[in-house]
């Protein structure tokens, strides 16, 4: 594995810079789609929905809302976003003739990923706020969280981008590993309920212990096994961006 | 020193050569030519010595420093015309020019300052705001062109960098790769354009299956391979052996294609005399690189 350099920030300029010539196609994906989903199943299916210790159900999930739109954004920049940049577009062809390398063009496309959850975690945070479903001043953490949690799920993303061999393998990608995340991770409701076999499973998915660390976040709630999640989440992302790395540099320069 | 030097450069694909162990060098301020038909291995080699693919064996040195530990170095001094066009699709016309020009970290004001001025040098002023998929083929080519310019490279690579263009844009594009190497920018110049490589280049090296045929100039070519005239015969077909008879018989330099037999090195008029008779057409005219390329190449296709 070769490191990348600072030179990873022209591409990160470049991402930015398309990114607010184009934001206002890409907002309905992540302030709308969040927020609807935020009163839908809080306000409308919570309605339903009593929980044990009297929380009322939209604050139950908020947390958990933060945490996987923030996946979402990433994995979406770093796979159909950056898969058309590399194949479609021949972008990262004609970087990679400048000074800049294949690990910088990498790490500049992991790291705006990450810019993207952290855009994405800390308006539905402020939305959040503004219903009042926030109630720690450890909150402010958060988009920290989000923006580490970014860049493991842009690893991920990009990891897989390297070694696919068309746009509609992402179809996988998404509905084998993302959507089960979503659904799996304790941010709709407690894993408590599954069978042991599910449970283990859901600690291995790299949501998990954002969703645990967002929430004690938002609800100033800590445990020491919380701990042991941001060990998990710095540990899988220095593996896969390490991988990516070297995967990215295979595929570009034949 | 040679600008650019390569040792026993190889590229290995699954099961193709695609170079096979090629010496080369380069001298400061020429403009080199790569000649060869499809799958000669040009662009292979292009892209070895633009540091965007790792070499399977040998070693290249640009501007003496060893590709390998220096590529960032190296690739700073270099303009790359690309082949394959791959200007960013998400930026107008300017935006691709300054945002290149921060990959290379040239400071914002010199690099708007550059930028107008290579869009006036390929005259694309008036299209700056412009997005890339309303310019034409020719504007994109210019364009990629004028891009290849802003770090004010030393050497500039060119893939086939007049392919699909006007005449006019051709000899735009000639005008300037000519002004730009009495400049003093070296040029490494891959083409399948043989009169681009005869009006532009000082040194053509012609390749074939990954290997250099034959180096030198484009006129010391012509004369070695083909002489200075050429004369193109159509014969009957009933009458094609007995000329082919004459023809060996005369001691002539000939090549037998499908339509026609061509005759090279002609001394003297009267080489062909007497043969007039059996001929339907007989057409004299000067050789070119193209005669060159055929004889080194062959005449059917390689792919």
């Amino acid at each position: 594995m070769r490191p990348f350099s600072w030179r990873f920030i022209r591409v990160w300029q470049r991402n930015r810079d398309v990114f607010f010539r184009l934001w206002h196609s890409e907002a309905p994906g992540f302030i709308a789609e969040p927020i609807i989903i935020l009163l839908a199943m809080g306000v409308g299916l919570g309605a339903y929905i009593g929980l044990v210790d009297g929380q009322k159900y939209i604050e139950f999930i908020a947390p958990g809302i933060i945490a996987s739109y923030a996946m979402f954004s990433a994995s979406f920049e770093c796979t159909y976003g950056s898969f058309v940049r590399m194949e479609y577009q021949k972008t990262y062809d004609a970087i990679i003739a400048t000074p800049l390398n294949v690990e910088d063009v990498t790490a500049g496309e992991i790291f705006w990923g990450a810019t993207r959850s952290l855009m994405t975690g800390t308006i539905i945070l402020v939305i959040a706020a503004a219903f009042q479903l926030v109630h720690s001043p450890w909150a402010v953490l958060i988009p920290a969280v989000s923006f580490l949690e970014g860049i493991m799920f842009a690893a991920i993303a990009i990891l897989f981008t390297s070694i696919v061999p068309a746009i509609y393998s992402f179809n996988y990608f998404f509905t084998l590993f993302i959507t089960p995340m979503f659904f799996f991770s304790g941010v709709f409701f407690p894993l408590s309920s599954f069978p042991q076999i599910v449970q283990t499973l859901s600690w291995i998915a790299p949501l998990t212990p954002v969703v645990h660390l967002t929430r004690a976040l938002i609800n100033g709630e800590f445990h020491p096994y919380l701990l042991g999640a941001l060990a998990l989440i710095i540990t899988l992302t220095a593996l896969f961006f390490s991988l990516s790395l070297i995967t990215m540099r295979r595929r570009l320069t034949v | 020193m040679p600008i650019i030097k390569t040792k026993n450069l190889t590229k290995k694909f699954k099961d193709l050569l695609a170079v096979d162990g090629i010496d080369l060098e380069v001298e400061e301020g020429e403009c080199f030519g790569l000649l060869g038909p499809n799958g000669a291995g040009k662009t292979s080699l292009i892209r070895m010595i633009t540091a965007v693919s790792p070499p399977s064996k040998g070693d290249i040195w640009v501007l003496g420093n060893d590709l390998q530990t220096h590529s960032r170095q190296v690739k700073a001094v270099l303009g790359v015309v690309p082949q394959v066009d791959n200007l960013d699709e998400d930026l107008t016309v300017l935006q691709n020019l300054m945002t290149f020009a921060r990959y290379f970290n040239i400071p914002k004001d010199e690099a708007y300052r550059r930028s107008m001025e290579v869009l006036h040098l390929f005259e694309l002023e008036n299209k700056r705001n412009g997005h890339i998929r309303e310019l034409s083929g020719g504007m994109k080519r210019r364009l990629l062109l004028a891009r290849g310019l802003i770090n004010l490279p030393k050497i500039l690579v060119l893939d086939e960098p007049t392919i699909g263009l006007d005449p006019q844009a051709k000899y735009l594009v000639w005008h300037k790769l000519t002004e730009l190497k009495s400049q003093g920018v070296t040029q490494l110049l891959c083409t399948q354009n043989m009169e681009e490589a005869t009006t532009l280049c000082d040194r053509v090296a012609i390749m074939h299956h990954g290997k250099i045929l034959s180096l030198d100039s484009p006129q010391e070519l012509i004369s070695r391979y083909v002489g200075n005239e050429v004369w193109e015969i159509e014969v009957n077909p009933e009458d094609r052996d007995t000329i082919i008879k004459e023809l060996e018989s005369r001691g002539l330099d000939f090549e037998d294609a499908v339509d026609k037999i061509y005759v090279f090195h002609i001394e003297s008029d009267d080489s062909l005399a007497g043969l007039m008779d059996f001929t339907s057409r007989l057409r004299r005219r000067s050789a070119t690189l193209e005669d060159v390329f055929f004889r080194l190449t062959g005449r059917s296709l390689l792919e």
